[in-house]
């Protein structure tokens, strides 16, 4: 809990009280437990309080059961990541208590249920304990019938005591998620949060309470980065998509099934990853802009598919919510791996676009952006987000939807004349013509994975191939002239910069602010268009004695991540280097500090 | 406003060209493309001729034909077509196709392809386009080998039959495309074949007319890798053309799949159709249920009302 500013003065016996500008909050128990419900609310009505807030959480990759976390950060001020420490420890079981005591911060306060868990004397020292029967106390206040049921909101009602948590809009929250069930289920539920509320807490320990925010403007929404992604593509016009199931991509594939009918639009379950792909295709074809998605082998198997709508030059959008891998990997936890995948996968030359949203609100944006290149350089798009971004939820200003949402239609006007692959427009970009539009001449356009003359008709002309693979290429040259520079976060000269791409954006610039406040020379840039590469790197990077690339994937044979073998191929900079984890978690902010100041003391040549 | 509503049915013809009504059913000659690839005597070239006939006959608007295809011999099919067309990838042809029929209502897909891409690499695709019954037409060019790589085994090749891959004869248990189809749903089965052109464009015609997953199986002989394969079924070359007798009822799936059992050279006919809703009529009822429930409503109106919720 930083900043903590004033602290009233402990009056005899009674808890003091501080003024808090954020706090970590890590909730502990097993995946049935409810817990997510809990960070949720608390997610909610920190969004409802014009806070920031952030979340992380890790589910078993099995089918039910298994020990589960769920990390909460709400802050006054700009909140990057997760936190690296918890301020709270809430631990349901002994193996919470034992296994996630390490994660707060010295000092800091375990919340535990004392019908379950037994504590440590030796942590004791170290830690504030805070025995609460929570199970038995739920069942009290509740009745014993639900069992276990009911004790994650009794909890928060504990929390919102110790945080002085605004318990109308806690009230509202609750009300609203139970609303449509039974009205006992919403009074159970509410009895037990007040029952948790008015638990007394003792007076051995303080509360605190949270300065008022920073005044922002507009309202916020809160959600996680799945359905912020799922919820972009609508707005950009999406009304088709295909798609298999696999976690952590399904929610979103779950989401566009049930939310497109209202727009008219339809999302199919395929048969397999393959169907899928060639399904939005097939829509793609027929003119409209379609998406499909998967996670991990999902996407191996797609990349014939994706071939052919780089050489039939048919817009896609391929969602890849990354996890770890290869193989089956590691299902439920983070890693960045498929940047290659996604740039390069698939045989032959076969260009593509690949954009990475930085965070929850980014991925909201990222899909609008990624239909409209789609769309207007008819060419599939991957969207590489990943596990962390796909659910963590995160609170943003509520977009201008009049203004953002798009129509994106096709068009069956008659043409005169058409031909699919003329080559002699300088971009490469011809507009498409889908079935259904009269061509006046006759003369209709063939899509096809062949390699092809100007009507699409096959051709085994060398120059033909020459000039269609350039024109290929020629577009997305084309695009990437036109993107933005990254802006650099913090100096734009010094000794140390951080390049970083995905889900990382948030702990690197938390690591840059906390570096430079220790004296450090550290900046960072984002990257969020992979393939083709923004302009004006070269300078940035001039500016600095040493470029790290942070990464969640292996540095791979040569001693380089994914991003930073494109940076090193690109740029030919041997002060490009990589910071590379696979540990299956987020970058903690003092990790990325900790391996920046000591790679910079290993020295460029010695690699 | 939603996209897929919007598809247009015929409202892109403006003034200067011919209205529609006024349209001349089109000629051989407006709709053949490339002469076809396809070695001299290939059976593939009747069901081509048929194709345009057929569109001839019933006067399918140039701009509404649409050719998909997969890989192989038979899959060239929409080069050879002088109207919109995709040659897709190997065994793919069928969820591709499926793209376009449920985002475009206007459209009635015509899907060609062979035995490799219906009952190998595809074979899992025709068993679920089959299930889920998506509105279009799928004829199978059956040759029992493989042509564009000159000779490998097929799924339908028969037992002893010897090629590149089985010199000594091939031992697997071919594939019965037509009991295939019939177990796994679909709505429209029919044998024919190439050399027997009023009855294959007969079934073309049913099968068009079929508001369902329609298939034809149509034996179309390789003369250069598997010469005089369906002679047993070619009175010209002293074999038999048993049609589907008129008793068989259609829609007894147990007779229909009895017929399949009978031995080479079999059957011709319609051995099945049911009237099953297809997947493109569901899914349309679903969206005008939930179209009803915002009507009134801009698009960015739904969507701001899903945000307030996440509030």
């Amino acid at each position: 809990m930083s900043d903590s500013s004033t602290a009233s003065p402990a009056a005899n016996g009674t808890p003091t009280r501080s003024r808090i500008s954020e706090a970590v909050i890590r909730i502990a128990g097993n995946s049935q437990d409810g817990i997510q419900a809990i960070g949720g609310f608390l997610a909610r009505l920190a969004g409802r309080s014009e806070q920031e807030v952030m979340t992380f959480m890790t589910i078993p990759s099995t089918i039910s059961g298994g020990p589960s976390i769920f990390q909460v950060r709400i802050g006054s001020g700009e909140v990057l990541s997760a936190g690296d420490e918890a301020d709270l420890l809430i631990a349901f079981y002994q193996h919470s208590y034992d296994e996630h005591i390490r994660s707060l911060k010295k000092g800091g306060i375990v919340l535990y249920d004392s019908s379950h868990v037994t504590s440590n004397e030796e942590w004791e020292k170290d830690y504030h304990h805070l025995p609460v029967a929570i199970s038995a106390l739920t069942i009290e206040s509740i009745g014993g019938t639900a069992k276990d049921k009911g004790k994650n909101i009794y909890t928060l009602g504990l929390v919102a005591k110790m945080f002085d948590l605004n318990i109308v809009k806690l009230t509202n929250l609750i009300t609203e998620r139970f609303t449509g069930k039974d009205v006992s289920i919403v009074n159970t539920a509410l009895a037990a949060f007040n029952a948790g509320y008015s638990h007394s807490l003792g007076n051995v320990l303080e509360t605190f309470e949270f300065i008022e925010s920073q005044q922002k403007t507009g309202h916020q929404v809160v959600m996680n980065g799945n359905e912020a992604l799922a919820y972009g593509l609508i707005a950009a016009g999406v009304r088709f998509g295909a798609g298999y199931p696999i976690t952590p991509w399904s929610d979103i594939m779950e989401l566009l099934r049930r939310e497109l009918p209202k727009y008219g639009g339809s999302f199919i379950q395929c048969e397999d990853e393959i169907a899928s792909v060639s399904m939005a295709i097939g829509a793609g074809y027929a003119g409209r802009v379609a998406v499909t998605g998967s996670s991990g082998p999902g996407i191996s198997l797609k990349t014939e598919a994706i071939g052919w709508a780089v050489m039939a030059e048919v817009p896609l959008i391929v969602v890849n919510v990354q996890r770890g891998g290869p193989s089956t990997g590691m299902p439920t936890n983070v890693e960045q791996s498929d940047l290659n995948i996604a740039v390069f996968g698939g045989h032959g030359d076969s260009p593509r676009v690949v954009i990475s949203p930085a965070n929850v609100e980014d991925a909201f944006y990222t899909a609008i952006e990624a239909v409209n290149i789609a769309r207007n350089y008819n060419v599939p798009v991957f969207i590489l987000t990943d596990q962390s971004i796909a659910t963590r939820i995160e609170a943003f200003e509520e977009p201008d939807f009049e203004s953002i949402c798009q129509n994106i239609g096709p068009d069956f006007k008659d043409v005169a004349d058409h031909k699919p692959y003329d080559l002699s427009t300088p971009s490469g970009v011809v507009p498409r013509v889908p079935p259904g539009t009269r061509i006046l001449s006759g003369k209709y356009p063939i899509a096809t994975g062949l390699e092809h003359d100007e009507m699409g008709h096959p051709t085994g002309s060398p120059k033909l191939h020459m000039q269609m693979t350039a024109k290929r290429r020629k577009k997305l040259q084309c695009l990437g002239e036109s993107l933005p520079v990254p802006e650099v976060y913090g100096a734009s000269e010094g000794n140390i910069l951080l390049v970083g791409w995905g889900s990382t954006m948030g702990p690197i610039r938390e690591a840059v602010d906390k570096a430079t406040a220790a004296g450090d020379s550290v900046s960072s840039i984002h990257i969020r268009h992979i393939h083709p590469l923004p302009p004006g790197l070269e300078t940035i990077f001039s500016g600095f004695n040493h470029v790290f690339v942070v990464e969640m994937n292996d540095e791979g044979l040569y001693g380089y991540g994914q991003l930073a073998n494109l940076l090193r191929a690109r740029y030919c900079d041997p002060k490009i280097r990589g910071l590379t984890k696979v540990d299956g978690l987020n970058w903690k902010v003092r990790e990325i500090i900790d391996r920046a100041r000591s790679t910079v003391s290993v020295g460029i040549l010695k690699r | 406003m939603s996209a897929i509503e919007t598809a247009p049915v015929g409202q892109a013809t403006v003034a200067l060209p011919t209205p529609n009504a006024e349209r001349k059913p089109l000629t051989e000659k407006e709709i053949a493309a490339d002469h076809p690839t396809w070695c001299p005597g290939c059976g593939d070239f009747s069901v081509l001729a048929l194709y345009f006939k057929l569109i001839e006959r019933r006067k399918i608007l140039h701009e509404k034909i649409t050719t998909i295809a997969g890989i192989g011999c038979s899959s060239r099919f929409p080069y050879f077509v002088q109207a919109h067309g995709a040659h897709y990838i190997h065994g793919r042809a069928l969820p591709f196709a499926s793209g376009v029929s449920l985002s475009r209502p206007d459209l009635h897909v015509f899907v060609f392809g062979g035995d490799g891409d219906a009952f190998s690499i595809g074979g899992n695709h025709v068993n679920h386009t089959a299930r889920k019954n998506i509105k279009m037409t799928y004829v199978v060019m059956d040759n029992f080998v493989y042509g564009l790589t000159k000779k490998q085994t097929s799924p339908t090749s028969p037992i002893g039959f010897k090629s590149k891959t089985d010199v000594w004869g091939s031992m697997d248990q071919p594939i019965n495309p037509m009991k295939q189809l019939i177990a796994a749903g679909a709505t429209f089965v029919a044998r024919a074949t190439a050399t027997n052109p009023n009855h294959l464009l007969s079934m073309m015609e049913a099968a068009m007319d079929h508001d369902g997953f329609s298939v034809i199986e149509c034996l179309s002989e390789c003369i250069e890798f598997y010469e005089g394969a369906f002679d047993a079924a070619n009175p010209r070359k002293g074999g038999i053309f048993n049609t589907v007798s008129p008793e068989h009822d259609v829609t007894d799936e147990l007779a229909a799949y009895k017929l399949a059992d009978t031995a080479f050279p079999g059957h011709f006919g319609v051995f099945y159709k049911v009237t099953e809703p297809t997947k493109n009529a569901n899914e349309a009822k679903i969206n005008a249920g939930a179209r009803e429930k915002v009507q009134g409503q801009a698009d960015w109106q739904i969507l701001q009302k899903s945000f307030s919720r996440m509030k």
